[in-house]
């Protein structure tokens, strides 16, 4: 089989039971009717098959919270200037 | 009105701060530290005028002074200069006046800097203190500061929906938060602020004096878990940061104070309080903002959505502490 695009000749190679035809000029990929599909199945339960990732490493003990507490402690509003004024005032 | 009321309590600063007032002196003009319907502080040079809210309980005024001068608490709260209000004049609509030391206060552009363990460490001293036996202390005006909040919406948004996660906050916590009963008698007798927050610290002498509790207006006998609920109120909304709310914790147990179990999970302790801050912190939010024509900022959405996790608890977890 010749490729498409610059006419060399293109090899047959085997990869999880697809067939792909790979240039031997221009490296480009020929794929058959479903075979991407097929790929791209496969990545998906690759991905699922792997490992979670590691939780991100926390830079401080967890502290307590009450039940009610906000899902995300980040104090991510702490610079901001309506906190400042609410950290001095009753 | 605050003009003549800021220029009586210039007046009297400069007076108190100088042996012989009428001498010629090159003071700079006083300055407005605070001018709000709950006082008026003034300062000139070393001494700060402070005209309390009208309709204040001046007895109970008295007594805090009184407690703000004992020796048992030196080094805790700031002293008055003189351990008594002025006699109230027509200048200042009645008001009771205090006089106290200028001190430094916390630097509001550097959040940073607070000084989270001295306020920690501070209130562990306060709290540790037994009531001087002398004083007829009043209760720790905690709650009824929280009462007024509620109020205070309430009356800014009649009849807002926005402001029924607050309400229903506020109707599951028990009476003695809500200022509607007498606190739990085994945590009712210690020695509270009543109000902490940043502005409530000072360095005295100015400005590298150690750090001192000032404004005992709301200070009497309470649940010391009190004082710790504004923090853990912000810490719980998801706005102060674990480690500085960590710090602060960490600093009130390690100085021995009362309020919480020494170590493992506080929040028994702090649940109660914690979520009447919450309430009066959203609830202030709602009022000031329908005040100045504009919706809450984020941090005061921050606080609202505390109040609507609270609200939507199942009531087994909504009455943690129900004492």
């Amino acid at each position: 089989m010749q490729c498409p695009k610059c006419h060399a000749q293109m090899h047959t190679y085997n990869r999880n039971g697809i067939q792909i035809e790979q240039c031997s000029g221009c490296r480009g990929i020929f794929l058959d009717y479903g075979e991407l599909e097929s790929l791209t199945r496969i990545e998906a339960q690759w991905t699922q098959q792997a490992p979670p990732a590691p939780p991100a490493p926390q830079a401080y003990p967890a502290a307590p919270a009450p039940a009610w507490g906000a899902p995300q402690h980040h104090g991510g509003h702490y610079r901001h200037k309506s906190f400042g004024r609410m950290l001095f005032s009753s | 009105m605050t003009t003549a009321v800021v220029r009586a309590l210039g007046a009297l600063a400069h007076r108190a701060a100088h042996a012989h007032p009428d001498d010629p002196c090159a003071c700079p003009p006083p300055t407005v530290l605070a001018d709000r319907a709950d006082g008026t502080v003034v300062r000139s040079g070393a001494v700060v005028a402070k005209a309390h809210a009208s309709g204040t309980d001046t007895p109970g005024l008295l007594t805090r002074l009184t407690l703000a001068d004992d020796p048992r608490l030196t080094g805790i709260l700031l002293a008055p200069l003189v351990p008594h209000p002025a006699a109230p004049s027509a200048a200042l609509d009645g008001r009771p006046v205090t006089l106290w030391p200028h001190g430094r206060p916390v630097d509001p552009g550097d959040p940073d800097a607070a000084p989270w363990e001295e306020a920690a460490a501070l209130l562990a001293g306060l709290h540790r203190t037994p009531a001087p036996p002398s004083l007829v202390l009043p209760p720790m005006r905690g709650p009824a500061k929280a009462a007024l909040a509620v109020a205070r919406m309430r009356a800014a948004r009649p009849a807002d929906p926005a402001t029924a996660p607050v309400l229903e906050a506020w109707r599951r916590l028990p009476a003695w938060a809500r200022d509607e009963a007498a606190a739990p008698a085994r945590r009712s007798r210690f020695l509270c602020h009543g109000d902490l927050h940043l502005g409530q610290l000072v360095r005295h002498p100015a400005p590298h004096g150690p750090w001192l509790l000032i404004d005992v207006d709301d200070a009497g006998l309470g649940d010391p878990a009190w004082d710790l609920a504004r923090p853990a109120a912000w810490y719980a909304a998801g706005i102060l940061p674990p480690e500085v709310w960590l710090r602060f914790l960490e600093a009130y147990r390690a100085a021995g104070g009362p309020a919480v179990r020494a170590e493992g999970d506080p929040w028994p302790e702090l649940d109660v309080p914690a979520r009447a801050l919450t309430v009066q912190t959203a609830a202030l939010a709602f009022a000031k903002s329908a005040t100045e024509e504009r919706t809450p900022d984020e941090v005061e959405l921050a606080m609202i959505d505390a109040c609507a996790r609270i609200a939507s608890l199942p009531p087994e977890l909504g009455a943690r502490n129900p004492s």
